[in-house]
């Protein structure tokens, strides 16, 4: 493996940028690297060796005009439920199997525009409804760390490529936690913005109001380049936000003093065994010993998250989900009618999660039981937002798990429920729009699985947040103590 | 809300998916499990609690009335399942909406 | 009593208008009728994947500004829903609505039956949506859809702004339906919101249609009558619907709560009943737009931009004791309206100065291809002629020669006439004198009219008049005349 693939994204652009390295060189490197290795791992679904040859000439000669780009020639890994045009753009779906995106997404343009290389469009599950890349219909996607276990989701794609020296930084999406998931599976940093901080537009959707594109890298400081690349008000995105961003990437720091870090007394990680209860408390502890104040907070309504989640978003895909009816683009599977036609086009193009969460959204939405459930759902997220303002009335940041357990095998998980559990930790940030990240924080089970730790932050205090995970990478170092298998 | 047993065909219908019999049986159990999960939401006293559409707050999000260009009409055609000429086709409709 | 005036109808009234913009309600694509097929649409009105909706400002101010002209309220608070149902021409599978908070509520529409009968009918609301591409049906049915094999969907019209007004049910007859659209249609036009061709499919609109007996307050059975196409096929489709439902009741039959649509060449309404199952269109709020919370700023701001309109004129043309047909035709044509009020605040007396503005000083404008209100003669100098006319200083046969000079550009009628010395005379004397010249002159015809060929009289008048170069008042000569002759 050429050693120009395992540097991160703020050395490549520093070397691009003072032209000690070209992005051709750069991204040739990449594209051998994924030709080495991505047939073991199926990190991507399709690779874009021309295009990104193509990006790569482009930003050698911006930089050669004097362009001063901050992620010239970065090898990127883009999931694939964000269009990119001329390129194939499936979300994981054989619906979209051979869709063609016509137009780029704003989050991709922003990264293409700094300067990141585009090398392939990154596995999912199927229209990111998933935690483990399993119900990707297109290819499975193997865990770094452990061919046979699963990459987490529904990022896996992009966390697995980032940890295989795939790529420097992948573009995922976080709707409950799947880009903070996969991150801590694949023992990189992903970071969930702000709702509404990157936009929306060419994002294919899955809950609306919860979608949030963020970046997965292998330190927080790439992670944090990244998303001042992306972040800021889209005029094509209705939801995203009109706000002035603090760039994340002057704001990163070396300790925690002063800062208040709060843990949450209903985040009970006994529950998760003695190992995984021990390797949390010390990671508590850690942030302690750089100065942070620990504090306990109260999230009384933690145990509501997965109930009010599992009726928002389904409810929201069941909609979003509606236009793949065979009429003007994606599969179509015939019919006598046309209304035979819709059902046998979606009956054929749709895996069995996506129609699980499609039928319990039109359930939830419809006549007689919206205000029972879907309703009832909106309710308990106002107390989400709720619980959490008073929280950080005593506290700057919130640390959790990000994940219930290390990656697991394939097939484990065959009762849907069980795997929504994985998502335990994240969904509540997810549902109050909060920014927040994971952080490698160490190794457990057998074999020694990467773990992450999960920090959060108040709205749109994402520079806070990446800060202070910054200091707790450069002092603990976990990433570095395992290599990944290929 | 009490966890009826939902009438998957029906809401099946409504989504427009075909099930077999098979999945109308796996699924009528899966979301029955599920709403059973989600039922642990009745706890909640939300009688007072306003609902959320939007968690980040944010209003009068517009655009000037200001016409741009279009797609080229190969580029959208080219995607079609079916077309006939400068249309998409579509199998017989039965009835207005 | 007939049958049928023991029965009274009771109508309401639900229009969908295309809003009149440059651009699409929630994309940028030009909003106009025609054009080649599938021209005009983009990522966001084909609902590519990743696309988003984004509120056209213009259209919000034309629902706001057609409230006002209404008298609806406007609610602080209002926002967009998704309708969710599948259809091959509404590329979302959902059309963007607005459900339970609409930009309107409530309103008056003032409007006029052919006799001048001045009515009122209450608004529900009026709500901003979306309008769906066009389907054709091939393949048999002669372009209907019944007996089709396939539809061809042209999207140009998908996303294009519609306001749904939805009245109450306070129409007694199909006049009155009629009455009430075409006062719909001429406001929307007059405020510039929609022009309202429905012909183009600008102006579409569905019935409901109920009867009871007089006198009773319980409302019947209603059916919805669907595909009128024309004012004269909402009259004629209503009053077809109305003895149908007579007929039945009469004959011992019950309405059945029912779609009914209307065929133009048949006359009559036919069932559409269909085995598609009931609609549940569960709405819900859509979390790809923000609400619109709307200030008094703007209302009163919008509400300075709301012209005179239609209804109100015509119950002030009335007043003047303007005929209804001279009013409606008045009322119809904006810029000559104004050109008439104008010459009233000047002081012309109505009747009169209708009489020019439609009679002789329309048809110089059509002879010349100038406006009235861009012609030489101003509102002021109209009312001064009408001035002359009614003082009886000028007879009508100078004043039209008048008003043809003061067209050219020759200024001051009453200048004219004072250099001229063209001002009427009602001298006695001066008359008898000319009478004598020219019954000296006419003899024979003057035996005549003795002889009883009274009709000679007039061509005798006419020789008085011309003898005093018209300026001899008509009436006076006539008199005069016939004294003389008995």
């Amino acid at each position: 493996m050429n050693d120009l693939v395992k540097r991160g994204a703020a050395d490549i652009a520093r070397e691009v940028r003072a032209k000690r390295i070209s992005a051709a060189e750069v991204t040739e490197a990449a594209l051998a690297r994924v030709d080495e290795v991505d047939g073991r791992l199926g990190c991507y679904l399709t690779r874009l060796h021309d295009l990104a040859r193509q990006c790569a000439r482009r930003v050698d000669e911006r930089v050669a005009a004097g362009d001063t780009l901050p992620l010239a020639g970065v090898p990127l890994a883009v999931k694939d439920n964000m269009c990119l045009t001329g390129t194939r753009t499936t979300a994981a779906s054989k619906i979209l199997e051979n869709w063609i995106a016509p137009y780029t997404a704003t989050a991709v343009q922003r990264m293409l525009d700094a300067g990141a290389v585009p090398i392939g469009k990154a596995n999912l599950d199927e229209f990111a409804m998933g935690s483990s890349c399993e119900n990707s219909a297109l290819g499975v996607t193997r865990n770094p760390y452990d061919l046979k276990r699963v990459p987490g989701g529904s990022s896996g794609g992009s966390a697995a490529a980032v940890a295989a020296f795939e790529a420097a930084v992948g573009l995922g999406s976080d709707t409950g936690g799947s880009i903070r998931e996969p991150a801590a599976f694949c023992n990189v940093v992903g970071f969930k913005p702000t709702y509404g901080r990157v936009s929306r537009y060419g994002l294919i959707a899955f809950a609306s109001s919860l979608d949030q594109i963020g970046p997965l890298a292998r330190t927080v400081e790439d992670a944090a380049l990244a998303y001042d690349a992306m972040a800021g008000h889209d005029p094509m995105d209705s939801t995203s936000i009109d706000r002035a961003v603090e760039p994340a990437a002057a704001s990163l720091r070396e300790d925690l003093k002063g800062l208040r870090v709060g843990i949450v007394k209903e985040f009970v990680t006994a529950k998760l065994g003695p190992e995984i209860d021990a390797l949390y408390k010390r990671a508590y502890q850690e942030l302690a010993d750089l100065g942070a104040e620990l504090v306990e907070i109260s999230l009384p309504t933690a145990d509501y998250g997965l109930a009010t989640y599992y009726l928002i978003a389904p409810a929201e895909c069941s909609s979003n989900l509606a236009r793949f009816d065979g009429v003007r683009y994606g599969l179509r599977v015939d019919g006598a009618d046309v209304g035979a036609m819709y059902e046998q086009t979606r009956a054929g193009g749709f895996g069995p999660e996506v129609k699980r969460r499609i039928l319990i959204g039109t359930y939830a939405l419809s006549s007689g039981y919206y205000d029972a459930y879907y309703v009832k759902a909106q309710k308990a997220r106002t107390m989400f937002a709720q619980d959490f303002r008073k929280a950080f009335e005593r506290c700057d940041l919130i640390a959790a798990p990000a994940a219930s357990s290390p990656a697991f095998e394939f097939d484990s998980k065959s009762d849907p429920y069980s795997m929504y559990m994985m998502d335990y930790y994240t969904i509540p940030m997810s549902l109050a729009g909060l920014p927040a990240l994971s952080v490698p924080c160490g190794y457990a089970g057998e074999p020694a699985l990467p773990m992450g730790l999960q920090l959060a932050a108040p709205l749109f205090e994402e520079a806070k947040l990446l800060g202070a995970a910054h200091a707790y990478e450069r002092a603990t170092g976990y990433a570095a103590k395992a290599a990944p298998a290929v | 809300m009490a966890s009826e047993k939902i009438d998957v065909r029906y809401v099946a219908k409504l989504a427009r998916i075909a099930l077999s019999e098979d999945e109308v049986e796996r699924f009528e159990k899966q979301l029955g499990d599920l709403l059973g999960h989600v039922d642990v939401l009745s706890e909640l006293e939300t009688a007072a609690v306003p609902a959320t559409a939007q968690v980040v707050e944010s209003k009068n999000v517009e655009r000037a009335d200001e016409a741009g260009p279009s797609l080229d009409r190969e580029t959208i055609l080219s995607m079609a399942p079916q077309r006939q000429g400068a249309f998409f086709r579509v199998p017989k409709i039965i009835a207005e909406p | 009593m007939t049958v049928k005036a023991q029965y009274e109808a009771v109508i309401g009234i639900e229009c969908h208008v295309e809003l009149k913009t440059r651009s699409k309600m929630f994309c940028a694509c030009a909003n106009e009728f025609g054009g080649e097929p599938n021209t005009k649409v983009c990522p966001v009105c084909l609902a590519l994947p990743g696309s988003l909706p984004v509120a056209n400002a213009e259209a919000i101010r034309h629902m706001i500004r057609a409230g006002l002209a209404f008298d609806a309220s406007i609610p602080a608070f209002s926002k967009f829903d998704r309708k969710n149902y599948f259809y091959p021409d509404m590329p979302k599978d959902y059309q963007i609505s607005q459900y339970d908070m609409p930009l309107t509520l409530g309103g008056i529409v003032r409007y006029w039956l052919e006799d001048g009968t001045l009515k009122e009918c209450k608004l529900t609301r009026i709500h901003l949506e979306e309008d769906t591409g066009k389907s054709m049906h091939g393949g048999g049915g002669d372009g209907r859809i019944a007996g089709s094999s396939f539809s061809l969907i042209d999207f140009n019209r998908a996303g294009v702004p519609l306001m749904e007004c939805v009245s109450e049910p306070d129409l007694r007859s199909a006049q009155e339906a009629v009455g009430y659209l075409e006062a719909l249609k001429r406001t929307f036009v007059q405020l510039g919101v929609s022009d309202v061709k429905m012909e183009e499919g600008s102006l579409r609109c569905d019935a409901n249609v109920s009867i009871r007996p007089v006198g009773s307050t319980e409302l019947g059975t209603k059916t919805e009558i669907k595909n009128m196409n024309s004012f004269r096929s909402v009259l004629r489709a209503i009053e077809s619907e109305i003895e149908r439902q007579i007929t039945l009741l009469e004959s011992g039959g019950r309405i059945v709560q029912e779609t009914r649509g209307w065929d133009e060449g048949q006359g009559e309404t036919h069932s559409m009943r269909s085995k598609e199952q009931a609609h549940d269109y569960r709405y819900f709020p859509d979390p790809d737009l923000v609400p619109i919370e709307i200030d008094a700023a703007l209302i009163d701001e919008l509400r300075k931009t709301i012209p005179v309109l239609p209804p109100e004129r015509f119950a002030k043309y009335r007043e003047y004791g303007i005929d209804p047909k001279q009013a409606t035709q008045l009322v119809d044509n904006s810029p000559l309206a104004d050109y008439f009020d104008a010459s009233v605040a000047a002081g012309a007396n109505p009747q009169t100065s209708m009489n020019f503005v439609l009679g002789d000083l329309s048809r110089l404008a059509n002879e010349s291809g100038t406006a009235v209100n861009a012609s030489a003669v101003t509102p002021v100098a109209l009312a001064e002629l009408v001035a002359l006319v009614e003082s009886k200083t000028i007879n009508s046969k100078i004043a039209k020669e008048l008003l043809e000079r003061m067209w050219i550009g020759e200024g001051s009628p009453k200048a004219i006439v004072e250099k001229e010395g063209l001002a009427q005379t009602s001298d006695t004397g001066e008359i008898e004198k000319l009478i004598l010249e020219v019954l000296a002159a006419n003899g024979k015809a003057a035996a005549d009219y003795k002889a009883g060929k009274t009709n000679i009289l007039g061509f005798l008048t006419g020789a008085v008049m011309k003898a005093s170069r018209g300026k001899a008042n008509p009436a006076l000569v006539n008199e005069l005349l016939r004294k003389k002759l008995e």
